[in-house]
């Protein structure tokens, strides 16, 4: 029953999609301050859901019926599924023994099974620049895992456990990773690896609006659609609160609530700054970049961590 | 049902889609975006595929060459929605009305498709953006 409710209402489905949606409504109002315009209303992106689920869906007439529709919907139970460990590891810090062994790694491969998805629906959908889109995905899913993984190694390691309560607690006895200079640098690679997971502006190659034409995206419709950008939102709220529990030492209690909110808001304006002053990259050059100078950046971060810089 | 039918006019998706135009109403519907006109103030955006499109802003009158490729996109737009028809050619040919590879304007050729189609005009040449806002904003209370 308290599993249900941890499920479906606090911290998972209902209160992570609020979260998550009025965040992309943030997303949105900012890059069109930062760009001089007005910017959509507090309610677009329920909106925009509610929308959606009133349209009608057409399946292309390759694709598996069944697999088509009910492949957004297992995209969104994973990511809904990750912020669930990530936020009952949270709320619960006081109780009794939550979480397990390794759950770390658990959560950031649940926010990887969205991108999964993704590539079924486009490859299923049989439209020649949807596939294009697949490659490019499969290629970026490839390439930013190799430093986000070394990353959270990095963190495990220094904190002695790979369990989100243990490196909660480890930062909340000796303060978070980001006052360390290895922290500093992880803590930037990992936003842009943020970036690309999310497949924001600079790495947004699978769906490249103006190029391919929604690329990837290009034969969702209706629920479907809505399905998707659902799980995206929550996994926007998700992995930003990711990585404050991996370098910023996780929630505290009382007034700690407001110092989160504050955390979780400056992640986001970085995250909006990156998108909006960056060009999209070549795919050839994203995988240059993640596995030349972000893996490399992310090694010399673990020496440091090593060397208790 | 009624909650997602409201929602519906908050947020517009637009798919621009230009059938033998002369490029001002191209140019002009990117007016549309930049800040002093800023659509997205009421939630419209433009997109990339007719699958996510709620309103389809065709211009240009239609040749003998593009009227397949007009039909193909109206059918795979998801339905409810909305066709704008912009400019003179748009609404009825314009200039070019009696010209011998001109196959009509876009409405006939839309309602020979579907007899329901929604569809809505605004004329000039080319429309100014502040027409072309109204005209949409009015369009769906077609919906």
């Amino acid at each position: 029953m308290k599993l249900f409710v941890y499920y479906l209402i606090y911290p998972g489905f209902v209160f992570a999609s609020i979260v998550g949606l009025l965040s992309t409504w943030f997303d949105r109002k900012l890059s069109a301050r930062i760009q001089w315009r007005q910017g959509p209303p507090w309610y677009q992106s329920f909106a925009d859901i509610g929308k959606l689920l009133y349209k009608e869906v057409i399946v292309p007439r390759e694709a598996n019926r069944s697999g088509f529709i009910t492949a957004p919907l297992f995209g969104l139970a994973a990511v809904t599924l990750a912020v669930t460990v990530l936020g009952v590891n949270i709320i619960e810090i006081a109780g009794q023994t939550t979480g397990f062994i390794g759950d770390v790694i658990v959560v950031w491969y649940l926010f990887a099974i969205p991108a999964i998805v993704l590539v079924y629906l486009g490859s299923t959908s049989g439209n020649p620049l949807s596939s294009i889109g697949v490659a490019r995905e499969i290629k970026l899913l490839l390439s930013y895992d190799l430093p986000m993984v070394i990353l959270i190694a990095m963190v495990g390691a220094k904190t002695g456990g790979f369990s989100i309560r243990a490196i909660i607690e480890w930062q909340q006895i000796n303060g978070p990773i980001i006052g360390h200079w290895y922290g500093v640098l992880g803590f930037i690679i990992a936003i842009f690896c943020i970036q690309a997971k999310l497949g924001r502006v600079p790495f947004d190659l699978a769906e490249a609006e103006t190029e391919l034409g929604s690329g990837i995206l290009m034969e969702l419709s209706g629920a479907v659609l809505a399905a998707y950008e659902l799980s995206q939102a929550i996994a926007l709220f998700g992995l930003s609160f990711f990585l404050i529990v991996l370098f910023w030492g996780g929630v505290f209690g009382g007034v700690g609530i407001l110092w989160t909110i504050l955390k979780y808001v400056l992640i986001m304006v970085l995250l909006i700054l990156i998108k909006n002053t960056n060009p999209r990259v070549r795919i050839d050059q994203a995988m240059k970049y993640f596995w030349g100078w972000m893996t490399g950046g992310a090694i010399l971060a673990g020496i440091l961590a090593y060397l208790g810089v | 049902m009624d909650i997602l039918k409201n929602s519906f006019k908050k947020s517009i998706w637009v798919f621009h889609l230009s059938a033998s135009g002369c490029n001002a109403c191209d140019i002009e519907v990117l007016e549309l975006l930049t800040p002093r006109y800023d659509i997205e103030r009421f939630g419209m955006k433009l997109v990339g595929s007719p699958r996510h499109a709620d309103a389809l802003l065709v211009c240009g009158a239609i040749n003998a060459h593009s009227k397949p490729r007009i039909l193909e996109v109206y059918r795979q737009t998801t339905k409810p929605c909305l066709v704008v028809l912009f400019g003179a050619c748009g609404c009825s040919s314009g200039i070019f009305r009696d010209s011998y590879s001109i196959v009509g304007p876009v409405d006939k050729i839309i309602k020979e498709e579907d007899p329901d189609a929604k569809i809505v005009y605004i004329p000039g040449c080319p429309p100014k953006p502040e027409a072309m806002i109204e005209g949409i904003i009015m369009g769906l209370g077609v919906l």
